[in-house]
């Protein structure tokens, strides 16, 4: 199958003033690759900091002017340049975004979402777009600060299903949700995948992402460390430490930690960035680690057989 | 020592239904009391209240059968909010954040895993999680009998949450504090709380 979405050794950069004028440049993502299907939810998951927001900005070409991105971005197999990007996306390559800071504050909700329109078409497919979402015609005369959160969240929907999109990109779209509501967002976002678009989820909730997602992507400190099946995680076929670590860590798994902290991006060396909290870490782990195939998915270490429990 | 609602009602402007009416609960020391209810029910504002960032409309916030409004100095209530990019002052390094209360014990920074060069750093150039560990230390004051705990852990990763709790939960046991857990995760709470209260209008 021909992926929609296709990111091959993608690396941004950001280009920091240090002291008075001496410059730094802080590498916030390096050597990510990822690839969506039509029809497929692919979860990244990682923790906050791990540069998951910046992903999202940097396949839609939003990036600070201040980021500097390497690497390859495909889209329908042709590379995705800053002029095509700029032509599709808000039509066919959507962003759900994180909050609903993203809302203009001054405009009501239906002219909001109908992106100033005026035609009878247009108001009734905002109408319809609305009401799927379970939103009232009331809805459309609110301004953003008078949406709860969970409505924000479906009117942030209802922009980004307006046009038929190929491509949606949601970037934490659950937190402060209760389990109901955030059970049927994703809900939402599976129907979006159903109907043949690709989905990229953003989320740090790996217990969410996988009642939805067909695959999932592990962050780490600004690397992927493993791409996994979905139902990888249940049959314990995990391939890398971190990922262990995840899953174990969740409530209903034994709730076990592990010792220390993700790096911060300006204190990363070489080699393995999980080898300072890695139960298995040999000498090896100090080199540099590629990102390759591994039973069905995708690693990033050397030696995935040995993760066990620690 | 316990910290009591009493027939707390509250609301956020005149003439709007009330977020809380006449809600009651008892925290206890050495309990861990989870609340949950559906998102806009009033569980930040019965923190809020609890902690004194609010007053009541009707009825009294009690600790040890005295108005938590008569105490004075550091108070023995301690919430620890959901956003911890808006509980720290931007302008201000973290150190300065973290100390401006008074000194911090060596070995909370080392158990919440703090780093010493995030003391020299800005709120923009840390995670939130990173964040979080310094409201955590800050709360932790030895006056502090109570810590409110509003979905401390929703924005975090597995990992992080495990090692955040794991950490409170050794402390509130051995200096006996009441915990008021809000979270929306079920299976959380059943973990970590000796009681579950639910919160309906």
């Amino acid at each position: 199958m021909e992926p929609i979405l296709e990111v091959k050794g993608l690396s941004i950069a950001f280009q920091q003033y240090d002291a008075g004028t001496r410059q730094r440049r802080l590498p916030v993502i390096r050597d990510l690759s990822l690839s969506i299907g039509a029809g497929q939810v692919v979860a990244v998951v990682g923790s906050s900091g791990s540069g998951k927001s910046l992903l999202a900005h940097g396949i839609l070409g939003i990036l600070p002017y201040n980021a500097a991105m390497e690497g390859e971005i495909r889209y329908d197999g042709e590379l995705l340049t800053p002029e095509r990007v700029e032509a599709l996306r808000g039509r066919e390559i959507v962003l759900v975004p994180q909050g609903v800071t993203y809302l203009d504050p001054l405009m009501k909700v239906g002219p909001q979402i109908r992106r100033g329109k005026r035609s009878p078409e247009a108001r009734a497919k905002s109408r319809s777009v609305l009401e799927r979402y379970g939103l009232g015609a009331e809805t459309e005369e609110l301004y953003p600060f008078e949406l709860s959160g969970g409505m924000a969240r479906r009117v942030l929907i209802s922009t980004a299903v307006m046009e038929t999109p190929r491509l949606v990109i949601a970037d934490e779209p659950t937190p402060g949700l209760d389990a109901r509501a955030a059970g049927r967002i994703l809900g939402h976002f599976r129907e979006i995948a159903d109907a043949g678009a690709g989905m990229l989820l953003i989320t740090h909730d790996l217990e969410l992402a996988l009642t939805i997602a067909d695959r999932v992507v592990v962050f780490y400190a600004g690397e992927t460390v493993e791409e996994a099946d979905a139902a990888d995680f249940a049959a314990g076929r995990l391939r890398h430490p971190y990922t262990r670590a995840l899953w174990r860590a969740l409530p209903q798994n034994g709730f076990m930690p592990i010792p220390g902290a993700q790096p911060y991006p300006g204190e990363i060396a070489g080699g393995c960035l999980f080898a300072p909290r890695c139960p298995h870490c040999h000498p090896a782990c100090r080199a540099a680690v590629p990102y390759r195939e591994a039973d069905g998915g995708r690693v990033r270490c050397l030696y995935p057989e040995e993760g066990g429990t620690p | 020592m316990s910290l009591e609602a009493k027939n707390l009602s509250f609301r956020y402007r005149r003439g709007q239904p009330p977020v809380l009416q006449a809600v009651n609960l008892t925290v206890h020391p050495g309990e861990r009391v989870g609340l949950r209810g559906p998102s806009g029910r009033g569980k930040t504002t019965l923190c809020k209240l609890l902690a004194g960032y609010e007053r009541p409309g009707n009825g009294q916030v009690l600790l040890d059968g005295r108005p938590l409004s008569g105490f004075r100095g550091c108070c023995p209530v301690q919430l620890i909010g959901q956003h911890p990019e808006t509980a720290v002052d931007p302008l201000l390094r973290l150190g300065d954040t973290l100390y401006e209360a008074g000194p911090v014990e060596e070995e909370v920074l080392e158990a919440l895993h703090i780093a010493p060069a995030w003391l020299d750093r800005y709120p923009t150039e840390l995670s939130g999680g990173e964040l979080q560990r310094f409201c955590i230390a800050r709360a932790l004051r030895p006056e502090t009998r109570f810590l409110l705990c509003d979905e401390i852990t929703a924005m975090l990763d597995l990992v992080t949450q495990a090692q955040i709790w794991e950490f409170l939960l050794d402390v509130a046991s051995r200096r006996d504090l009441g915990l008021l857990i809000v979270s929306h995760q079920s299976l959380l709470l059943e973990k970590l709380c000796t009681r579950i209260e639910q919160l309906d209008v």
